[in-house]
């Protein structure tokens, strides 16, 4: 089933100047218990670029999130409709390969969830499971991987060591290593940041920026400062639709839409 | 206005009374281990002269009443060997399929409340399950087989059981990052929820074999034989076997050494109770390395 990528209309744009990388159509999610959890989200997320997605806890931005890579397969979701494309194929087509679809779109979760296994381990796992067996180049992408998550001076002298040892800081870095490790071309992250303290934060942010010369970056902030510290572009969530979308500089200080301002100057949580 | 003595008073007072709780509940607790303990005691005391090198290696002599009994060892050992052959794999893959794959609905449903009534029926109702389904029916005759295969269906339910719980026991987030890095269902399971979930179905595998060794009433119509001073020579031989041997030579024997029907007891007790001892060194090992 081939259906047609639309010409994204300019509302979908949050620039004129973009290259779009995922173009969003109607999309609609619904779960079993009957709570709509998006409806008529219409949106051009841009290659190269870190695009946010904030709004206050329950407005969808997570279920989007897991809908770009079809995790919510896993979760008790009644009803996707809609397209979202990525480059040019339809990925809530049922026929595509999921498998290979969750190679180029990785995610980093909110709670750092090591497997339990080495640090060396947690890294080449998702390489082996796609059959990569070659030892060295399971070392290169553990090196490599390390390195763009700004980990790898504090742990290349024990890989070998239980990955549940790390800090929660080094945990999630390690989250995004292991996830950099396939090299996907987008990167979720949802609420990355939310467990760490502000120096091991600083130390994500700084990855995702030298991350977004080569990665399309997707990120839910766990705060408005964050929101407005990285993003590129940033789109505002709220009840399950999307309220209004920009370039970061301009959403965060000339908010279109009154509920966007209210949220962002903290009327409401 | 409470003076302060009041209040000392009551303070002494709540203090006694939860001295009181707690020795009572240490007590109970005692009480439930004194018969476990004077079983094991007894036995150990009654049997223990019993046991020679002579006991443990050489056939039964003049009608089971001195001599050894290597052929009940050997064969509640190939009975035991037999039902894992047959019980775990048969166990554990419905467990995996329960756990990991079955949606819940009406169907699974009913076979769990099947899997659980199956742990209750009497085993005596299993032994002649066995001998009308395997012996007969099946052609198996009294066999190893025909034995091994009634204390598989008897020992199922405990391991399907016990393995689903040790794979529900591992974290679903472990999937979820396992699904979201490209993984299939079945690398999932096979790399990270199988080998955490190991000690637990090893535990439990064990407790049911265990149980499945000390069984009388389901070898007694399918595998045991009352005198086979040999060893087996195949799966479909008759063998004698410790529980049923004991149980000939404590009744249908008359003039049997008491000491010989205790030795007897005394070594099927240490078989089972080894295999309890591995099961727990299994699972207090396994939590001092656990990673989560």
């Amino acid at each position: 089933m081939i259906s047609e990528i639309p010409t994204p209309t300019p509302e979908m744009m949050p620039d004129a100047s973009i290259t779009p990388k995922i173009v969003v159509k109607d999309l609609q999610v619904v779960y079993s218990d009957g709570n709509e959890s998006l409806r008529g989200i219409n949106l051009v997320i841009p290659e190269r670029a870190i695009t946010v997605l904030f709004g206050p806890a329950g407005g969808g931005k997570s279920t989007f999130l897991r809908t770009l890579n079809r995790l919510n397969d896993l979760a008790d979701v009644a009803e996707v409709s809609g397209h979202i494309w990525l480059d040019d194929v339809d990925i809530l087509d049922s026929q595509i390969d999921t498998i290979a679809l969750r190679r180029r779109v990785g995610i980093v979760f909110a709670r750092p969830v090591v497997l339990p296994m080495s640090i060396r381990q947690n890294i080449t796992y998702g390489l082996e499971l796609a059959g990569e067996r070659r030892a060295s180049h399971l070392d290169e992408a553990v090196e490599r991987s390390l390195k763009a998550a700004a980990l790898w001076e504090e742990v290349h002298d024990r890989l070998n060591d239980p990955a549940v040892a790390l800090s929660g800081g080094q945990q999630q870095r390690l989250c995004l290593a292991r996830v950099l490790a396939l090299e996907p071309e987008i990167i979720l992250l949802d609420e990355p940041t939310s467990g760490l303290d502000p120096i091991s934060t600083g130390k994500v942010e700084l990855s995702l920026q030298e991350l977004k010369q080569r990665y399309t970056i997707v990120l839910v902030p766990h705060s408005i400062q964050q929101a407005a510290r990285v993003s590129d572009f940033a789109g505002f969530f709220l009840n399950g639709e999307l309220v209004e979308y920009a370039p970061g500089k301009r959403i965060f200080t000339h908010p279109q839409d009154q509920r966007t301002e209210d949220y962002i100057e903290g009327r409401f949580g | 206005m409470i003076d302060i003595a009041t209040i000392r008073k009551r303070a002494k007072r709540r203090k006694r009374t939860q001295r009181i709780g707690f020795s009572t509940l240490a007590m109970v607790t005692l009480i439930t281990m004194v018969p476990i303990a004077m079983v094991v005691i007894y036995v150990f005391i009654q049997g223990l002269p019993a046991i020679s090198w002579e006991f443990l290696t050489e056939q039964p002599r003049e009608g089971m009443r001195a001599g050894g009994i290597l052929p009940a060892i050997v064969g509640t050992f190939w009975l035991t060997l037999g039902t894992a052959v047959i019980s775990v794999p048969l166990g554990v893959g419905a467990a995996i399929y329960l756990a990991e794959y079955a949606s819940d609905n009406r169907w699974t449903r009913i076979i769990r409340v099947a899997i659980i009534n199956l742990a209750g029926i009497p085993s005596v109702v299993y032994g002649l399950f066995g001998l009308g389904l395997f012996v007969l029916f099946l052609n198996f005759g009294t066999s190893i087989l025909a034995g091994s295969l009634t204390l598989s269906i008897m020992t199922l339910p405990v391991i399907i059981s016990t393995t689903e719980e040790a794979l529900r026991a591992v974290p679903s987030s472990f999937r979820v990052v396992s699904i979201s890095l490209g993984g299939t269902r079945w690398q999932t399971i096979r790399r990270i929820v199988l080998p955490q979930a190991l000690p637990g179905i090893i535990t439990g595998v064990i407790l049911g074999l265990e149980r499945a060794a000390g069984e009388t009433a389901p070898i007694l119509f399918t595998a045991a034989a009352f005198f086979l001073p040999r060893m087996p020579g195949s799966i479909f031989d008759a063998t004698m076997a410790l529980p049923y041997h004991l149980f000939v030579i404590s009744t249908q024997v008359p003039g049997m050494p008491v000491k010989i029907q205790y030795g007897t007891a005394l070594v099927l007790l240490v078989f089972v109770l080894g295999m309890n001892l591995i099961a727990t060194l299994i699972r207090s090992r396994s939590r001092a390395r656990r990673q989560w």
